[in-house]
Protein backbone atom coordinates (compact mmCIF):
# COMPACT_ATOMS: atom_id res chain seq x y z
CA UNK A 1 0.00 0.00 0.00
CA UNK A 2 2.87 2.49 0.99
CA UNK A 3 5.17 1.79 -2.10
CA UNK A 4 1.75 2.58 -4.47
CA UNK A 5 1.18 5.75 -2.61
CA UNK A 6 4.68 6.62 -3.00
CA UNK A 7 4.46 5.54 -6.64
CA UNK A 8 1.28 8.32 -7.18
CA UNK A 9 3.10 11.05 -5.27
CA UNK A 10 5.95 10.64 -7.40
CA UNK A 11 4.37 10.83 -10.45
CA UNK A 12 2.25 14.08 -9.04
CA UNK A 13 5.73 15.35 -8.37
CA UNK A 14 7.36 14.72 -11.96
CA UNK A 15 4.24 15.92 -13.59
CA UNK A 16 4.75 19.69 -11.32
CA UNK A 17 8.17 19.81 -12.46
CA UNK A 18 7.33 19.35 -15.96
CA UNK A 19 4.71 21.75 -15.89
CA UNK A 20 6.15 24.89 -14.09
CA UNK A 21 9.91 24.07 -13.68
CA UNK A 22 12.76 23.91 -13.60
CA UNK A 23 12.78 26.12 -17.20
CA UNK A 24 9.64 28.06 -16.36
CA UNK A 25 7.63 28.12 -19.49
CA UNK A 26 7.52 31.90 -19.87
CA UNK A 27 10.98 32.51 -19.87
CA UNK A 28 10.41 31.68 -24.01
CA UNK A 29 7.63 34.46 -24.16
CA UNK A 30 10.07 36.79 -21.99
CA UNK A 31 12.85 36.29 -24.28
CA UNK A 32 11.00 36.94 -27.48
CA UNK A 33 9.84 40.44 -26.31
CA UNK A 34 13.14 41.39 -25.34
CA UNK A 35 15.23 39.64 -27.81
CA UNK A 36 17.23 37.78 -25.72
CA UNK A 37 17.92 34.51 -25.81
CA UNK A 38 19.49 33.23 -22.99
CA UNK A 39 19.86 29.37 -23.51
CA UNK A 40 16.78 29.10 -25.65
CA UNK A 41 16.67 30.04 -29.44
CA UNK A 42 14.31 32.66 -30.56
CA UNK A 43 12.91 32.86 -33.80
CA UNK A 44 13.94 36.49 -35.20
CA UNK A 45 11.47 37.29 -37.74
CA UNK A 46 12.09 40.36 -40.34
CA UNK A 47 10.73 43.74 -39.77
CA UNK A 48 8.02 44.98 -42.37
CA UNK A 49 8.28 48.11 -43.96
CA UNK A 50 6.42 50.83 -42.15
CA UNK A 51 5.92 51.80 -38.83
CA UNK A 52 3.68 49.41 -37.50
CA UNK A 53 1.82 46.30 -38.64
CA UNK A 54 -2.22 46.81 -39.62
CA UNK A 55 -2.73 45.62 -36.22
CA UNK A 56 -1.15 45.45 -32.55
CA UNK A 57 1.81 42.60 -32.57
CA UNK A 58 0.50 40.22 -29.90
CA UNK A 59 -2.88 40.51 -31.34
CA UNK A 60 -1.38 39.56 -34.67
CA UNK A 61 0.99 36.58 -33.30
CA UNK A 62 -1.73 35.14 -31.68
CA UNK A 63 -4.48 35.74 -34.19
CA UNK A 64 -3.02 36.18 -37.98
CA UNK A 65 -4.38 33.23 -39.21
CA UNK A 66 -7.21 33.80 -38.26
CA UNK A 67 -7.95 37.13 -39.66
CA UNK A 68 -6.21 35.79 -42.99
CA UNK A 69 -9.20 32.76 -43.10
CA UNK A 70 -11.67 35.37 -42.54
CA UNK A 71 -10.28 37.64 -45.17
CA UNK A 72 -9.93 34.73 -47.74
CA UNK A 73 -13.33 33.50 -47.60
CA UNK A 74 -14.54 37.57 -47.81
CA UNK A 75 -12.21 37.92 -51.28
CA UNK A 76 -12.83 34.41 -52.69
CA UNK A 77 -16.58 34.33 -52.71
CA UNK A 78 -17.65 37.84 -52.00
CA UNK A 79 -14.79 40.27 -53.92
CA UNK A 80 -14.09 42.04 -50.86
CA UNK A 81 -10.32 42.92 -51.20
CA UNK A 82 -9.44 45.35 -48.43
CA UNK A 83 -6.10 45.65 -48.13
CA UNK A 84 -5.51 45.82 -44.13
CA UNK A 85 -5.41 41.65 -43.80
CA UNK A 86 -4.93 40.52 -47.08
CA UNK A 87 -2.00 38.09 -47.48
CA UNK A 88 -0.81 39.38 -50.51
CA UNK A 89 -0.29 43.07 -48.76
CA UNK A 90 1.40 40.63 -45.65
CA UNK A 91 3.90 39.01 -48.64
CA UNK A 92 4.83 42.76 -50.02
CA UNK A 93 5.38 44.36 -46.73
CA UNK A 94 7.30 41.46 -44.89
CA UNK A 95 9.65 40.48 -48.02
CA UNK A 96 13.18 39.22 -47.09
CA UNK A 97 15.78 40.13 -49.67
CA UNK A 98 18.23 37.38 -50.20
CA UNK A 99 21.95 38.16 -51.51
CA UNK A 100 20.77 38.49 -54.97
CA UNK A 101 18.90 41.26 -53.99
CA UNK A 102 15.46 39.71 -55.04
CA UNK A 103 12.85 38.54 -52.27
CA UNK A 104 13.64 35.34 -51.38
CA UNK A 105 10.44 32.56 -51.40
CA UNK A 106 9.22 30.18 -48.91
CA UNK A 107 11.82 27.66 -49.60
CA UNK A 108 14.38 30.34 -48.29
CA UNK A 109 14.59 29.83 -44.17
CA UNK A 110 15.00 33.63 -43.98
CA UNK A 111 11.33 33.73 -45.50
CA UNK A 112 9.24 35.93 -42.38
CA UNK A 113 6.62 33.37 -42.05
CA UNK A 114 9.49 30.44 -41.74
CA UNK A 115 11.41 32.29 -39.17
CA UNK A 116 8.53 31.65 -36.69
CA UNK A 117 6.88 28.43 -38.26
CA UNK A 118 10.41 26.38 -38.53
CA UNK A 119 10.51 27.64 -34.56
CA UNK A 120 7.00 26.40 -34.01
CA UNK A 121 6.84 23.61 -35.89
CA UNK A 122 3.84 23.61 -37.69
CA UNK A 123 4.06 23.52 -41.36
CA UNK A 124 2.35 26.38 -43.93
CA UNK A 125 0.15 24.99 -46.52
CA UNK A 126 -0.58 28.65 -47.67
CA UNK A 127 2.16 28.55 -50.24
CA UNK A 128 1.45 25.29 -52.47
CA UNK A 129 -1.04 27.76 -54.19
CA UNK A 130 -0.06 31.85 -53.48
CA UNK A 131 2.46 33.35 -54.28
CA UNK A 132 5.59 33.64 -51.28
CA UNK A 133 6.91 36.79 -52.37
CA UNK A 134 5.96 39.98 -54.13
CA UNK A 135 5.47 39.78 -57.77
CA UNK A 136 9.46 40.04 -59.18
CA UNK A 137 7.79 41.41 -62.77
CA UNK A 138 6.23 44.18 -60.72
CA UNK A 139 9.59 45.00 -59.32
CA UNK A 140 12.03 46.36 -61.98
CA UNK A 141 15.41 46.74 -61.31
CA UNK A 142 17.09 49.11 -63.55
CA UNK A 143 20.47 47.97 -65.25
CA UNK A 144 22.27 50.66 -63.40
CA UNK A 145 21.02 49.02 -59.73
CA UNK A 146 21.32 45.47 -61.22
CA UNK A 147 24.92 45.89 -61.98
CA UNK A 148 25.89 47.55 -58.41
CA UNK A 149 24.09 45.19 -56.99
CA UNK A 150 25.77 42.06 -58.28
CA UNK A 151 29.21 44.51 -57.78
CA UNK A 152 28.02 44.35 -54.44
CA UNK A 153 27.56 40.90 -53.97
CA UNK A 154 30.79 39.87 -55.40
CA UNK A 155 32.73 42.48 -53.35
CA UNK A 156 31.34 40.85 -50.73
CA UNK A 157 32.23 37.17 -52.00
CA UNK A 158 35.94 38.72 -52.40
CA UNK A 159 36.42 40.20 -48.94
CA UNK A 160 34.50 36.89 -46.96
CA UNK B 1 -20.81 33.32 -38.27
CA UNK B 2 -19.16 33.19 -41.82
CA UNK B 3 -19.55 31.60 -44.47
CA UNK B 4 -18.17 28.55 -44.51
CA UNK B 5 -19.88 28.12 -40.80
CA UNK B 6 -16.71 28.96 -38.52
CA UNK B 7 -17.65 31.17 -35.59
CA UNK B 8 -15.12 34.09 -35.84
CA UNK B 9 -13.56 35.13 -32.51
CA UNK B 10 -14.70 38.30 -30.81
CA UNK B 11 -11.30 39.68 -30.51
CA UNK B 12 -10.64 38.95 -34.51
CA UNK B 13 -14.25 40.19 -35.28
CA UNK B 14 -13.71 43.66 -33.31
CA UNK B 15 -10.32 44.31 -35.78
CA UNK B 16 -12.46 43.72 -38.57
CA UNK B 17 -14.95 46.62 -37.32
CA UNK B 18 -12.20 48.98 -37.65
CA UNK B 19 -12.27 50.42 -40.83
CA UNK B 20 -9.60 52.00 -42.62
CA UNK B 21 -10.30 55.48 -42.42
CA UNK B 22 -7.80 56.86 -45.05
CA UNK B 23 -9.04 54.17 -47.34
CA UNK B 24 -12.49 55.87 -47.34
CA UNK B 25 -11.45 59.23 -47.59
CA UNK B 26 -9.56 58.33 -50.80
CA UNK B 27 -12.81 56.10 -52.55
CA UNK B 28 -14.68 59.43 -51.39
CA UNK B 29 -12.42 61.97 -53.18
CA UNK B 30 -11.60 59.45 -56.07
CA UNK B 31 -15.73 58.90 -56.46
CA UNK B 32 -15.94 63.20 -56.09
CA UNK B 33 -13.60 63.16 -59.48
CA UNK B 34 -16.26 60.57 -60.96
CA UNK B 35 -15.54 59.15 -64.27
CA UNK B 36 -12.22 61.77 -64.93
CA UNK B 37 -10.47 60.02 -62.43
CA UNK B 38 -11.13 56.29 -62.91
CA UNK B 39 -11.91 56.59 -66.12
CA UNK B 40 -8.78 54.41 -67.97
CA UNK B 41 -9.89 50.83 -66.88
CA UNK B 42 -13.30 51.48 -66.81
CA UNK B 43 -14.76 53.47 -70.04
CA UNK B 44 -13.25 50.37 -72.07
CA UNK B 45 -15.88 48.41 -70.99
CA UNK B 46 -18.44 51.13 -69.95
CA UNK B 47 -18.27 52.74 -73.14
CA UNK B 48 -18.55 56.33 -72.10
CA UNK B 49 -21.05 55.56 -68.94
CA UNK B 50 -20.47 56.98 -65.29
CA UNK B 51 -17.14 55.01 -64.18
CA UNK B 52 -18.19 53.17 -61.21
CA UNK B 53 -15.57 50.94 -59.50
CA UNK B 54 -17.07 48.83 -56.60
CA UNK B 55 -15.36 50.18 -53.14
CA UNK B 56 -13.02 47.15 -52.09
CA UNK B 57 -14.90 46.64 -48.46
CA UNK B 58 -18.65 45.76 -50.74
CA UNK B 59 -19.61 42.72 -51.32
CA UNK B 60 -19.80 41.85 -55.22
CA UNK B 61 -23.59 42.17 -55.92
CA UNK B 62 -25.99 40.76 -58.65
CA UNK B 63 -26.96 44.29 -59.54
CA UNK B 64 -24.25 43.37 -62.45
CA UNK B 65 -23.87 40.36 -64.54
CA UNK B 66 -20.69 40.04 -66.48
CA UNK B 67 -20.15 38.54 -69.68
CA UNK B 68 -18.67 38.00 -72.89
CA UNK B 69 -19.91 38.63 -76.75
CA UNK B 70 -17.24 36.98 -78.90
CA UNK B 71 -17.71 37.84 -82.93
CA UNK B 72 -16.05 34.67 -84.60
CA UNK B 73 -15.98 36.31 -87.86
CA UNK B 74 -13.49 39.03 -86.49
CA UNK B 75 -11.23 36.16 -84.77
CA UNK B 76 -8.51 35.76 -87.02
CA UNK B 77 -7.38 32.07 -88.26
CA UNK B 78 -3.93 30.76 -86.13
CA UNK B 79 -4.67 33.91 -84.51
CA UNK B 80 -3.99 32.86 -80.31
CA UNK B 81 -3.71 36.31 -78.82
CA UNK B 82 -6.09 35.67 -75.88
CA UNK B 83 -5.07 32.22 -75.44
CA UNK B 84 -0.93 33.62 -74.55
CA UNK B 85 -2.60 36.84 -72.95
CA UNK B 86 -4.62 34.47 -70.48
CA UNK B 87 -1.33 32.15 -69.90
CA UNK B 88 0.77 35.39 -69.01
CA UNK B 89 -1.74 36.44 -67.11
CA UNK B 90 -2.59 33.49 -65.17
CA UNK B 91 1.17 31.71 -65.08
CA UNK B 92 -0.19 28.92 -67.27
CA UNK B 93 1.88 27.47 -70.57
CA UNK B 94 0.03 27.85 -73.38
CA UNK B 95 1.88 25.81 -74.97
CA UNK B 96 1.42 22.44 -73.02
CA UNK B 97 2.64 19.14 -74.62
CA UNK B 98 0.40 17.24 -72.19
CA UNK B 99 -3.20 16.94 -72.72
CA UNK B 100 -3.67 17.03 -69.13
CA UNK B 101 -2.12 20.29 -68.36
CA UNK B 102 -3.66 23.02 -67.43
CA UNK B 103 -5.93 24.83 -70.37
CA UNK B 104 -8.24 27.92 -69.31
CA UNK B 105 -8.89 28.89 -72.69
CA UNK B 106 -8.23 27.13 -76.19
CA UNK B 107 -8.77 28.08 -80.03
CA UNK B 108 -11.20 25.72 -81.65
CA UNK B 109 -11.67 25.11 -85.13
CA UNK B 110 -15.24 25.22 -86.97
CA UNK B 111 -15.65 23.57 -90.41
CA UNK B 112 -18.81 23.13 -92.36
CA UNK B 113 -17.81 19.82 -94.42
CA UNK B 114 -20.38 20.95 -97.31
CA UNK B 115 -19.66 24.41 -98.31
CA UNK B 116 -16.09 24.34 -96.74
CA UNK B 117 -16.22 27.75 -94.39
CA UNK B 118 -14.08 27.54 -91.55
CA UNK B 119 -14.37 29.67 -88.43
CA UNK B 120 -12.15 29.20 -85.23
CA UNK B 121 -13.17 31.01 -81.85
CA UNK B 122 -11.53 30.71 -78.42
CA UNK B 123 -13.58 28.67 -75.51
CA UNK B 124 -13.18 28.65 -72.16
CA UNK B 125 -15.64 28.42 -68.75
CA UNK B 126 -18.73 30.12 -70.49
CA UNK B 127 -19.88 31.68 -66.77
CA UNK B 128 -23.22 29.70 -67.50
CA UNK B 129 -26.18 31.42 -64.96
CA UNK B 130 -26.92 27.62 -63.71
CA UNK B 131 -23.58 26.09 -64.27
CA UNK B 132 -23.54 22.18 -63.49
CA UNK B 133 -20.30 22.26 -62.44
CA UNK B 134 -21.74 23.74 -59.23
CA UNK B 135 -24.47 21.51 -59.19
CA UNK B 136 -22.29 18.18 -59.06
CA UNK B 137 -19.52 19.75 -56.75
CA UNK B 138 -19.70 17.69 -53.29
CA UNK B 139 -17.73 20.29 -51.19
CA UNK B 140 -19.22 23.54 -52.57
CA UNK B 141 -15.88 24.72 -53.95
CA UNK B 142 -17.55 24.82 -57.20
CA UNK B 143 -19.40 28.16 -57.18
CA UNK B 144 -21.03 30.97 -58.85
CA UNK B 145 -20.22 34.78 -57.59
CA UNK B 146 -23.10 37.16 -57.04
CA UNK B 147 -22.03 38.89 -60.08
CA UNK B 148 -22.31 35.69 -62.53
CA UNK B 149 -18.83 34.99 -62.39
CA UNK B 150 -18.34 30.75 -62.11
CA UNK B 151 -15.08 30.05 -59.76
CA UNK B 152 -13.69 27.42 -58.24
CA UNK B 153 -12.52 28.09 -53.98
CA UNK B 154 -9.50 26.33 -54.54
CA UNK B 155 -9.28 26.06 -50.55
CA UNK B 156 -12.29 24.01 -50.26
CA UNK B 157 -11.63 21.91 -53.81
CA UNK B 158 -11.00 18.09 -52.78
CA UNK B 159 -9.59 17.95 -56.63
CA UNK B 160 -12.61 15.00 -57.25
CA UNK B 161 -12.65 16.67 -60.41
CA UNK B 162 -16.85 15.98 -61.03
CA UNK B 163 -17.69 19.60 -62.07
CA UNK B 164 -14.78 18.71 -65.15
CA UNK B 165 -16.88 15.85 -66.40
CA UNK B 166 -20.00 17.82 -65.71
CA UNK B 167 -18.90 20.80 -67.84
CA UNK B 168 -20.13 20.14 -71.50
CA UNK B 169 -17.75 22.87 -72.65
CA UNK B 170 -14.23 21.06 -71.38
CA UNK B 171 -13.24 24.72 -69.69
CA UNK B 172 -11.86 22.75 -66.63
CA UNK B 173 -8.87 21.51 -65.63
CA UNK B 174 -6.66 19.79 -62.59
CA UNK B 175 -3.24 20.75 -61.63
CA UNK B 176 -1.14 17.44 -61.80
CA UNK B 177 2.31 18.67 -60.94
CA UNK B 178 3.65 21.20 -57.92
CA UNK B 179 3.90 24.58 -59.16
CA UNK B 180 6.58 27.47 -58.06
CA UNK B 181 6.34 31.37 -58.58
CA UNK B 182 2.61 31.63 -58.57
CA UNK B 183 1.44 35.14 -59.71
CA UNK B 184 0.42 36.88 -56.48
CA UNK B 185 -3.45 37.63 -57.74
CA UNK B 186 -3.49 34.44 -59.92
CA UNK B 187 -3.09 31.55 -57.03
CA UNK B 188 -3.09 27.74 -58.60
CA UNK B 189 -1.78 24.65 -56.95
CA UNK B 190 -1.41 20.85 -57.03
CA UNK B 191 -4.35 19.05 -56.41
CA UNK B 192 -7.30 21.67 -57.59
CA UNK B 193 -9.51 22.37 -60.07
CA UNK B 194 -9.20 25.57 -62.20
CA UNK B 195 -10.91 27.26 -65.44
CA UNK B 196 -11.10 30.93 -66.62
CA UNK B 197 -11.82 33.59 -63.83
CA UNK B 198 -13.12 35.66 -66.12
CA UNK B 199 -9.86 38.00 -64.93
CA UNK B 200 -11.48 38.29 -61.37
CA UNK B 201 -8.91 40.89 -60.41
CA UNK B 202 -9.06 43.25 -62.98
CA UNK B 203 -12.95 42.90 -62.94
CA UNK B 204 -12.93 43.77 -59.36
CA UNK B 205 -10.77 46.65 -59.92
CA UNK B 206 -12.76 47.75 -63.16
CA UNK B 207 -10.28 46.74 -65.44
CA UNK B 208 -10.95 44.19 -68.31
CA UNK B 209 -10.15 40.54 -68.59
CA UNK B 210 -6.45 39.68 -70.34
CA UNK B 211 -7.98 38.08 -73.42
CA UNK B 212 -10.50 40.46 -74.43
CA UNK B 213 -7.72 43.38 -73.44
CA UNK B 214 -5.04 41.19 -75.61
CA UNK B 215 -7.55 40.74 -78.84
CA UNK B 216 -8.54 44.57 -78.67
CA UNK B 217 -4.77 45.85 -78.53
CA UNK B 218 -3.11 42.98 -81.28
CA UNK B 219 -6.07 41.12 -82.83
CA UNK B 220 -9.26 41.39 -84.48
CA UNK B 221 -11.11 43.09 -81.18
CA UNK B 222 -13.71 40.01 -81.94
CA UNK B 223 -14.19 40.33 -77.88
CA UNK B 224 -16.42 42.43 -75.74
CA UNK B 225 -16.93 42.14 -72.43
CA UNK B 226 -19.39 44.04 -70.31
CA UNK B 227 -22.28 44.09 -67.68
CA UNK B 228 -25.46 42.16 -69.05
CA UNK B 229 -27.66 43.07 -66.57
CA UNK B 230 -27.36 47.03 -67.75
CA UNK B 231 -29.68 47.24 -70.64
CA UNK B 232 -27.91 50.30 -71.81
CA UNK B 233 -24.05 48.59 -71.50
CA UNK B 234 -22.77 47.89 -75.10
CA UNK B 235 -23.14 44.36 -74.62
CA UNK B 236 -26.69 44.27 -74.26
CA UNK B 237 -26.97 46.77 -76.91
CA UNK B 238 -25.66 44.33 -79.11
CA UNK B 239 -26.85 41.33 -78.14
CA UNK B 240 -30.18 43.08 -78.68
CA UNK B 241 -29.66 44.26 -81.80
CA UNK B 242 -28.50 41.22 -83.80
CA UNK B 243 -28.49 37.51 -83.89
CA UNK B 244 -26.21 35.75 -81.15
CA UNK B 245 -26.00 32.27 -79.89
CA UNK B 246 -25.16 30.39 -76.86
CA UNK B 247 -23.28 27.39 -77.85
CA UNK B 248 -25.08 24.09 -76.32
CA UNK B 249 -28.12 26.20 -76.29
CA UNK B 250 -29.79 23.33 -75.88
CA UNK B 251 -28.79 22.44 -72.48
CA UNK B 252 -30.73 25.78 -70.92
CA UNK B 253 -27.70 26.96 -68.80
CA UNK B 254 -28.28 30.29 -69.98
CA UNK B 255 -24.10 31.25 -70.14
CA UNK B 256 -22.48 34.75 -69.80
CA UNK B 257 -20.47 34.20 -73.00
CA UNK B 258 -22.03 34.39 -75.96
CA UNK B 259 -20.89 33.78 -80.00
CA UNK B 260 -21.66 35.85 -83.24
CA UNK B 261 -21.25 34.56 -86.75
CA UNK B 262 -20.68 30.58 -86.01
Amino acid sequence: MGSRLLVVFGFLAAIGVAWHGPFPIFSQAVAAETGQSGRVPVPAPARGKGDACVADTDFMRRNHMAVLNHQRDDTVHEGVRTKRFSLKECIDCHAVNGADGVPVTVEDPKHFCRSCHDYAAVSVDCFQCHASRPDTAAMSVSPDEAAALSLRTYLAGVTR
Amino acid sequence: MNKLGDTERPEVADAREQTDVSRRAFLRAASALGGLALAPGVTLYAFGQEAEVRPADQAVTSQHRWGMLIDAGRCGDGCNACVTACADEHGWDADAASPTDAHWIRKVELRDPEGGLKRTLPMMCQHCASPPCVDVCPTGASFKRADGIVLVDKHTCIGCRYCMMACPYNARSFVHEPLADQKPYAPRGKGTVESCTMCVHRVDEGRQPACVEACADTAGGAMLFGDLNDPDSEISKRIASYATVEIRADLDLDTGVRYRNI
